[in-house]
């Protein structure tokens, strides 16, 4: 009988704590709300607005999502390039001694902390873009290199692991049909792993729009952003007008709502980019 | 013919070294630079001044920040992740459950970070504090450990559960002698891992644990509390001259010293229980 | 999702978990270990609590002097711990008013919207600052007019050739929206002519990257607190007039604002004692340490 209760109750509290794992989720959903919505009540001159000027009550974010998505989908294509074949080469042609070197650092550059990575493109990346490419040197391309950075160990071992995934019979086949082992790559096995591919893109993406810190420190914040016309422009992202605003935004006003209405935008912008990841996933797996 | 695909080869070759490259030069460049303020009183002193003195608050205050984070995360997650795992029913509650717990993992640090500053450190009255900046770090991570445990714990053979409930064992004694000292190392890395990233967060310790160059030490959890991606973040930033660079840089090789340490002890805990004779 | 690659092997764990029973012993060992050390580290933390506590945070113009002044008094006094933190005035004018701190800093006048939602607020002046026009040591410029200067940070003058520089063109700092620096450098310098902050300014968030920036970028300018201009960079004079503590105080310098601290209501005991000591000659000896301008 005791024991039964003692079950009962076991079992209750980690429900309660599986429901309140959940809440959290529910929480942040509500009061970003709470927050944001007298600034998403204003429409169209928010979300398409030219104008982020604070302190003439223009909240116009359109340049700064523009912005946000030159700088992700930049980073990608950068991490794209090296990752994707750096993941080929290291499933398919690399000895063991070398697939053991490299797999594990490709891990650790996930875990440099990101205001390590952008405090190293303050120091040596900024200064070498300015000299060698004018301009301010923070700029769009500053900001790609270093969110590469970040998203190339995603790219590579996601990708990895879906060229692995291919089954080798199809390889086999390939090659005693006669095709050399790249055109077997290029025509059997990466058509296989597109989807994985696919989604460890997107997931880079949206790991790279959420990115804060580093970001932050390497593209230039101009006073109020414009549509880019060139890389070595300076940009405002949704993350760098966040943390720039926070602190001197005075509460209440509509500064501080519109800036939580961009975090708002900005969790509905990787929620999306997450949704068409695990559709791709899903229809890689049922294909 | 050959020759063509020797250089693709070597083509693909380079492009793996190249994101070799990319962590050999950030951790050389900050080696290099950083090294040289490394010593006792580096490590052991406050910071004054701004850019002068050493980082010992900091070092403290971002284990504290981590600790409480764990205290936080881990319990709650590994329990979720039992209750998902062993208990869930196939329902809608359920299904909902791991959905929200998907999202969350989805949301960027700093949106996390304007919850946690409005909710925790506005609404409840936590003040910018080690509790405010612990929590909200907690609910970064909370997905990864319940998603972690998640894992070890599917991997344990459904036949020693059977086994412990024959031999008269209630469900609950079965989960906890059984399946969790199975699952035991999967989780640890799990936890591992989410520290690593708790420890390098700085969007949501700079909301919400406090300003980075504290000259003291916590007394409470509710003081402010510093915090070494802070400090970087403002020595970097903001100091001009060589002692605020070589602190910065000393103490980012500081933090990434603390993260090889707690990733290698990941990869071995992995290596040592998971994949050692896998397929690579 | 992006972590899952970590936790595979999942199938081959369930092949060989025969052979792992002594392992996992190791295993909960480290964590155990781990653990402990962790609980150790947070108990010491917690400590003992009937030590006496004042929280000080806001601007991080008056950010210097909280921390000299607070690094004093607890020298003299053990039992005392006072913590100190930036964060912008805004958001120190909004942590005292919600009773969340003890003690805010701003470097701009209580607003009026402030001053509504929190009506008890009190701010007593602990000092003078004023805005100074910085530019690289390597710039040849030594001045400008104050028409000039508003021209050049709306963003009409680009090169620094029209006012007597080298053919370069002129980078532009700025502090962000909200920032005291910025709304007295704004009411002195480009409100009389009408005019607003080029919006291709590079918005940084602090005096010390304000200076930073101006440091390594031989074609940029921008203002800052008096209290930052030091050897690393040129201050330029307005009109002549050199921006100096002795030309602020006699009214020459164009430029002048009030530092704050703001208490919600009266102070109290603890209160009153840390504003005491800011405002005595010690406290206001740091305040002209700083760079800043005492209000005696």
């Amino acid at each position: 009988m005791n024991k039964v209760n003692v079950e009962w109750v076991i079992e209750k509290l980690l429900f309660i704590s599986a429901i309140s794992s959940s809440f959290i989720v529910f929480f942040i959903i509500i009061f970003m709300l709470h927050e944001g919505i007298p600034a998403l009540a204003i429409g169209w001159d928010f979300f398409f607005g030219m104008d982020w000027s604070p302190s003439n009550n223009q909240f116009g974010i359109f340049p700064i999502v523009v912005s946000t998505f030159v700088v992700g989908i930049g980073s990608l294509l950068i991490a794209a390039f090296i990752g994707i074949p750096a993941a080929v080469y290291l499933a398919e042609f690399s000895p063991r001694w070398v697939h053991s070197i490299v797999k594990p650092c490709v891990e650790m550059l996930v875990g440099i902390p990101s205001i390590v990575l952008g405090f190293f493109g303050l120091m040596v990346l900024i200064p070498l873009i300015r000299d060698s490419l004018g301009g301010w040197g923070e700029c769009i391309l500053a900001g790609w290199i270093i969110l590469a950075i970040m998203t190339l160990p995603h790219v590579i071992s996601i990708s990895e692991d879906s060229i692995r995934a291919v089954p080798k019979g199809f390889k086999e086949a390939s090659v005693a049909l006669g095709a050399t082992e790249l055109q077997t790559i290029r025509k059997v096995i990466l058509p296989n792993a597109r989807s994985g591919i696919l989604a460890s893109l997107i997931l880079g993406m949206g790991n790279a729009i959420g990115e804060t810190m580093a970001v932050l420190m390497v593209i230039g914040n101009p006073n109020i952003p414009w549509i880019p016309s060139s890389i070595l422009e300076p940009v405002s992202v949704l993350t760098s007008v966040i943390v720039i605003g926070i602190n001197y935004a005075v509460w209440g006003s509509m500064h501080q709502h519109a800036l939580f209405a961009i975090g708002i935008v900005l969790f509905a912008i990787v929620a999306i980019l997450n949704a068409i990841t695990t559709t791709v996933i899903r229809k890689g797996v049922s294909r | 013919m050959k020759v063509r695909e020797n250089v693709v080869k070597i083509g693909l070759c380079s492009t793996s070294l190249m994101a070799v490259a990319a962590l050999f030069i950030v951790v050389a460049y900050v080696f290099f630079n950083g090294a040289g303020i490394i010593n006792l009183s580096f490590l052991l002193e406050s910071p004054y001044r701004f850019e002068y003195g050493g980082i010992f608050p900091q070092i403290i205050g971002s284990l504290c920040l981590v600790g409480i984070c764990l205290l936080f995360a881990v319990p709650l997650g590994v329990a979720s992740a039992i209750y998902l795992v062993e208990y869930a029913p196939d329902n809608i509650v359920t299904a909902s459950v791991r959905f929200f717990i998907e999202c969350l993992a989805g949301i960027p640090s700093i949106v996390i970070g304007l919850f946690g500053l409005v909710f925790l450190v506005y609404r409840l009255g936590l003040g910018i504090s080690m509790l405010s900046g612990g929590l909200t770090l907690g609910f970064m991570i909370l997905p990864w450990t319940v998603r972690a445990s998640e894992e070890a714990i599917k991997t344990v053979p459904y036949s020693y559960m059977e086994a412990s409930l024959a031999l008269g064992a209630s469900k609950w004694q079965s989960i906890y002698g059984v399946i969790l000292k199975s699952a035991y190392p999967g989780i640890i890395t799990g936890i591992l891992l989410g520290m690593g990233k708790a420890m390098g967060e700085t969007a949501v310790v700079l909301l919400t644990a406090g300003s980075g160059l504290e000259s003291f030490l916590p007394q409470s959890i509710l003081d402010p509390v510093a915090s070494l991606p802070v400090y970087i973040y403002m020595l970097a930033t903001q100091g001009h001259t060589e002692a605020s660079y070589s602190r910065a840089f000393g103490a980012s090789l500081v933090l990434i010293t603390m993260f090889l340490i707690i990733s290698m002890f990941a990869m071995f805990l992995r290596n040592r229980y998971i994949t050692r004779n896998s397929g690579f | 999702m992006c972590h899952s690659f970590y936790f595979g092997g999942g199938d081959i764990m369930r092949s060989k978990t025969k052979t792992k029973s002594k392992k996992i012993t190791i295993g909960m060992r480290v964590s155990i270990v781990g653990i402990i050390v962790f609980a150790a580290l947070f108990a010491g933390c917690i400590g003992d609590n009937d030590i006496k506590t004042l929280t000080v945070a806001g601007s991080t113009t008056v950010l210097p002097i909280n921390q000299e002044c607070a690094r004093l008094m607890m020298d003299t006094n053990p039992g005392l711990k006072i913590s100190v933190s930036g964060g912008g005035s805004g958001h120190g004018i909004k942590s005292v008013g919600a009773g969340e701190i003890n003690i805010g800093a701003a470097s701009r006048d209580i607003k009026s919207e402030e001053m509504e939602t929190y009506p008890d607020l009190k701010a007593v002046g602990v000092g003078k600052d004023s805005v100074a026009i910085v530019v690289n040591r390597a710039n040849s410029i030594n001045g400008l007019t104050m028409d000039e200067v508003s021209k050049i940070f709306a963003g009409e003058i680009t090169n620094w050739k029209e006012v007597g520089g080298e053919d370069s063109k002129i980078r532009v700092l700025t502090r962000e929206d909200g920032s005291g620096t910025r709304e007295v450098f704004e009411k002195y310098v480009l409100k009389p002519s009408l005019r607003d902050i080029s919006k291709e300014a590079s918005v940084k968030p602090s005096n010390g990257e304000v200076r930073a920036t101006v440091k390594t970028d031989d074609k940029s300018i921008g203002y800052l607190s008096l209290g930052y201009v030091d050897t690393s960079i040129k201050a330029l004079g307005i009109d002549g007039v050199e921006a100096t503590v002795e030309n602020v105080l006699a009214g020459n310098y164009p430029i002048v604002r009030t530092l704050y601290l703001v208490t919600n209501g009266e102070p109290d005991k603890l209160e009153s004692e840390f504003i005491d000591f800011v405002l005595s000659n010690d406290g206001q000896g740091v305040v002209e340490e700083m760079g800043y301008i005492s209000v005696k």
